[in-house]
């Protein structure tokens, strides 16, 4: 029952990406730890890690797309919930380090010496255990989504409004993470780990062990996320996407559809998040500016929103598209993300993945259809 | 403290001197008298001294500053009093009255006028009794605040001879001010130290605060109980008025900020909230509108420095122009394909922001450019207890300015009228024979153009750097939001009020705080009202 419920969602594009997913968890590792260094197939650690790096914007792209590409809330602020749990394990991370800190206390982390603490806030309480810390990494952006999108959709603000607010959100908390005294080691954000679970987290095997991990809770993502929109409850969020009043007259009580996709995305995201940290080795909160939130939205909408694979490739391709710039061409690399923006929108507005049903509409539609439908600017 | 009083005199002096140059008598007349500084004794000099400050002349004030600096020194060959300064080897000799050069003379040629402590704290006292006597009212009123400050006993005298003779107010009060703090700090008697307890619960500043602390405080300053009492029931009254001034002064703080949030968001009031487009790069046309104040300043730099004081209002219509034309080009480029799809139209225009920024900072560079302040905006001026710079001034004015000019366009122009048809039911409009494309085109060039007016007054207060928009978009979509979309008077009164909750909120919460609590509120607030302070009612919601 349960297996069909995640496996009806699956379809040609799923396989394909599953797929390849799955040989990315079997080459990488044997290419990073079972090829000598000198060996033109090895890949170094630096490289894992980039992988990692994409595969979880990759999972960010796919949580925001979960809600902007099905339920039409675009949100501004989904980085919040990404940093939110990256925070989270950048905790548990920071607790690991013990006394191996400059100050080599064995309970404070080295930020909190520096500020003359005495002992541990109350929230960092419970971040020396793996478990708790793999919890918080949802509990907290989903909760906060929650209490976020309860009010918001309650008094139902919509489209360009709720857009708005959850930049001011992610401002919000930037500002806020920014302060010394929120306890988040301010400017600095939290860094320096020195393991994960027991494991020496520079270590090639910890990376792509890492990125094994990344990789699963992208595919688990994935199935969820497709399982979601497959379903009966999916139906409606595309309902609520396409003619939200006319669904609520119907009697389906909107808000909680929306609250539930938005509180899933949050955790998905918050997930995504807590996978990045350990690979970056940073979490500081410029994560949370709201340019990086828009950037996310870029990659949903470079591979197609509504599609589930298309954010998955539109993140690794853009974020390929940056590493490649920003290293041969600094000067370029704002005028080609920019351009991609306003290219994307303009002509490719279902992404890549749609162009090719795009194509396939526009060309017998030409011969076909004279005149636009009527002005569209209605104000 | 005693040196540096006189240093401060001094220097006040130095300032007005040329204008204070009314002297009684001519240079030739003082010569005998700075001879005299040479003459010999310690006795001889002061005698000399005294002579020099009676004649009252500013003109003397270098000679005795020389005197105590340790410049002043006798020519051997005939005994005429120079200034020497060290020159390589010898000294290079000027003459003290005129500051004319004397040529150079070797090390033993000359002899310095040497000077003990009685005699420096004579000098001190005649260099403030000389400025405090100054023909020039400012001269006299800065001595006199100098004093106020330095609490120097010496200068009592000076004082109380200057108050005798003082004509103008202003320079009156602060004279007996001074000679208030000057009582408060020595032993005079009780009677006294309440009257100048007085005085300084006039003044009711902070400055007579501290001293009134003092008063209060002081055991082994002799002070009595009754003065003790008076000065804390003054302190008492200079408490309550020093928090009126400081709600005032928030209240300014608040209105200035308001401004500058005004003068950001209501471009995007004009392209947000009448077109209903998003513009993100709107920032962006801020910036250009900066950078065009620094170009046409360096263009009056290079051909008209003269005319210096001019180059922001030339500035303006520049700013507004290439703003403008850069909106124009936008919105026939890419928005005018993206109307009906507010999502898309910011996504692009992010695009386009960031393609700006990166424009911008290849073509002038990452650093911060200078843009300088005409004199008629610098400076400040005090109005009771508030310090009021003419910047900021200017600012709120000239927001005020473009607010009114704006609503004077939307509603008695033909174009103001077209904007607003086409904005109600654009089909009809446009059988009414508007073209609407074009009205769409303008309608967005007025908003850059007005960000671009904001960029010229944000460039007086902000850095002029690629990132100076992006400081202000999200602010500027807060007012919007906040006030109501397309609705002017609520982007008026969404910018004042969250310029004055910020300002209220900083000094109990600290800035960052203050501004994530303001961000807090607003989230809270569309709760209760989604649409904003000043909602739309009717058909035009379903826009």
């Amino acid at each position: 029952m349960l297996t069909r419920f995640f496996l009806m969602g699956l379809d040609k594009k799923a396989g394909v990406l599953l797929t390849v997913l799955a040989v990315l968890a079997v080459a990488v590792p044997v290419m990073a730890l079972g090829t000598a260094p000198d060996s033109p197939w090895h890949l170094s650690t630096h490289t894992v890690a980039l992988l990692g790096k994409y595969l979880c914007f990759a999972l960010l792209a796919l949580s925001l797309d979960l809600v902007w590409g099905f339920v039409g809330i675009l949100s501004l602020g989904h980085a919040a919930f990404f940093t939110l749990g990256g925070y989270a394990m950048g905790m548990y991370l920071m607790r690991q380090i013990g006394s191996r800190g400059v100050y080599g206390n064995a309970d404070l982390p080295d930020f909190m010496v520096f500020l003359n603490w005495t002992e541990l806030p109350w929230y960092w309480h419970g971040f020396d255990q793996f478990w708790f810390a793999a919890i918080m990494v949802m509990v907290v952006p989903g909760l906060l989504a929650f209490a976020f999108g309860w009010f918001a959709f309650r008094s139902r603000v919509t489209g360009v409004y709720l857009s708005i607010i959850t930049q001011a959100l992610t401002f919000a908390l930037m500002l806020a993470f920014f302060r010394n005294d929120m306890g988040f080691g301010g400017n600095n954000g939290l860094t320096d780990f020195k393991e994960i679970l027991g494991f020496d987290i520079q270590a090639a095997s910890t990376r792509v062990g890492l990125f094994v991990a990344t990789v699963v809770a992208l595919a688990i993502g994935y199935i969820l996320a497709s399982a979601v929109v497959a379903s009966k409850l999916g139906k409606v969020l595309i309902a609520v996407r396409d003619a939200e009043s006319r669904v609520r007259f119907l009697g389906y009580e909107t808000d909680r559809y929306k609250l539930f996709a938005w509180t899933l995305s949050a955790c998905m995201a918050g997930v995504a998040g807590a996978l990045y940290v350990p690979q970056v080795g940073i979490i500081n909160p410029s994560e949370f500016s709201p340019a990086s939130s828009i950037e996310a939205v870029i990659w949903v909408a470079v591979g197609g929103r509504g599609t589930l694979a298309g954010p998955v490739l539109g993140a690794v391709l853009v974020n390929f598209g940056k590493s490649y710039f920003t290293a041969a061409l600094p000067e370029l690399w704002l005028f080609a993300l920019g351009g991609l923006f306003v290219l994307v929108t303009l002509f490719l507005p279902k992404g890549i993945l749609g162009l090719a049903a795009q194509l396939r509409e526009r060309l017998p539609a030409r011969a076909t259809v004279t005149a636009k439908p009527a002005d569209q600017k209605g104000v | 403290m005693h040196r540096a009083f006189c240093w401060l005199l001094a220097a006040f002096l130095a300032l007005a001197a040329p204008s204070a140059f009314s002297a009684n008598l001519g240079a030739a007349d003082l010569a005998p008298l700075v001879r005299g500084l040479g003459a010999g004794s310690y006795a001889d000099t002061e005698k000399a001294l005294a002579g020099l400050a009676e004649t009252g002349d500013p003109a003397v004030v270098p000679v005795i500053e020389a005197l105590q600096a340790g410049d002043l020194h006798i020519r051997k060959a005939d005994g005429a009093v120079v200034v020497a300064k060290r020159a390589g080897n010898g000294y290079a000799l000027t003459d003290p009255l005129t500051g004319a050069a004397l040529g150079e003379a070797d090390r033993n040629a000359v002899e310095k006028i040497r000077i003990n402590n009685a005699l420096r704290r004579t000098i001190s006292a005649t260099l403030g009794a000389l400025t405090l006597m100054s023909p020039d009212a400012n001269t006299r009123r800065q001595a006199a605040e100098a004093v106020f400050k330095s609490r120097d006993a010496n200068a009592l005298d000076a004082l109380n001879m200057a108050l005798a003779k003082e004509t103008d107010e202003r320079v009156r009060r602060a004279m007996t001010q001074a000679r208030a703090s000057v009582l408060l700090a020595g032993d005079a008697s009780d009677a006294d130290k309440i009257a100048a307890v007085d005085v300084l619960k006039e003044r009711g500043d902070q400055d007579a605060l501290a001293l009134l602390n003092g008063t209060a405080n002081s055991v082994s300053n002799g002070g009595s109980d009754a003065v003790k009492d008076a000065a804390t029931k003054a302190i008492a009254s200079v408490e309550q008025r020093l928090a009126l001034w400081g709600a005032a002064q928030n209240l300014w703080y608040g209105l200035s900020l308001g401004s500058v949030l005004l003068l950001a968001a209501i471009g995007l009031a004009v392209t947000f909230g009448v077109m209903g487009v998003i513009n993100m790069a709107h920032g962006e046309m801020v910036m250009i509108g900066a950078y065009a104040t620094f170009l046409v300043q360096e263009a009056f730099r290079q051909w008209a420095p003269g005319l210096f004081d001019f180059s922001i209002l030339v500035a303006l219509p520049v700013a507004f122009l290439v703003s403008g034309a850069v909106g124009v080009a936008i919105e026939r480029s890419v928005i005018r394909w993206l109307y009906g799809r507010p999502l898309e139209t910011l996504l692009a225009t992010w695009g386009l922001s960031l393609a700006l920024q990166q424009a911008v900072r290849s073509i002038f560079g990452p650093t911060n450019r200078e843009v300088g302040a005409p004199s008629w905006m610098s400076g400040a001026f005090e109005l009771g207890g508030l310090t009021i710079t003419y910047g900021r001034l200017w600012i709120v004015v000239f927001a005020f300015l473009v607010f009114g000019a704006l609503l004077v366009a939307l509603r008695k122009t033909w174009f103001g009228l077209s904007i607003r048809a086409v904005t109600q039911n654009r089909s009809m409009a446009n059988a009414m024979g508007i073209r609407t494309a074009r009205v769409d085109a303008l309608t967005f060039g007025l908003g850059s153009g007005i960000a671009g007016l904001a960029g010229v007054a944000l460039s007086q207060i902000d850095n002029v750097s690629p990132n100076l928009g992006q400081g202000y978009i999200i602010d500027s979509f807060m007012v919007v939001v906040f006030g109501g979309v397309g609705n002017l008077w609520g982007t008026l009164v969404g910018a004042l009020a969250l310029g004055g909750v910020n300002k209220f909120l900083e000094p109990y919460a600290g800035a960052v705080l203050g501004k994530i609590l303001v961000l807090i509120f607003i989230i809270l607030f569309i709760q209760r009202r989604p649409r904003g302070l000043f909602a739309l009612k009717g058909r035009a919601v379903e826009a």
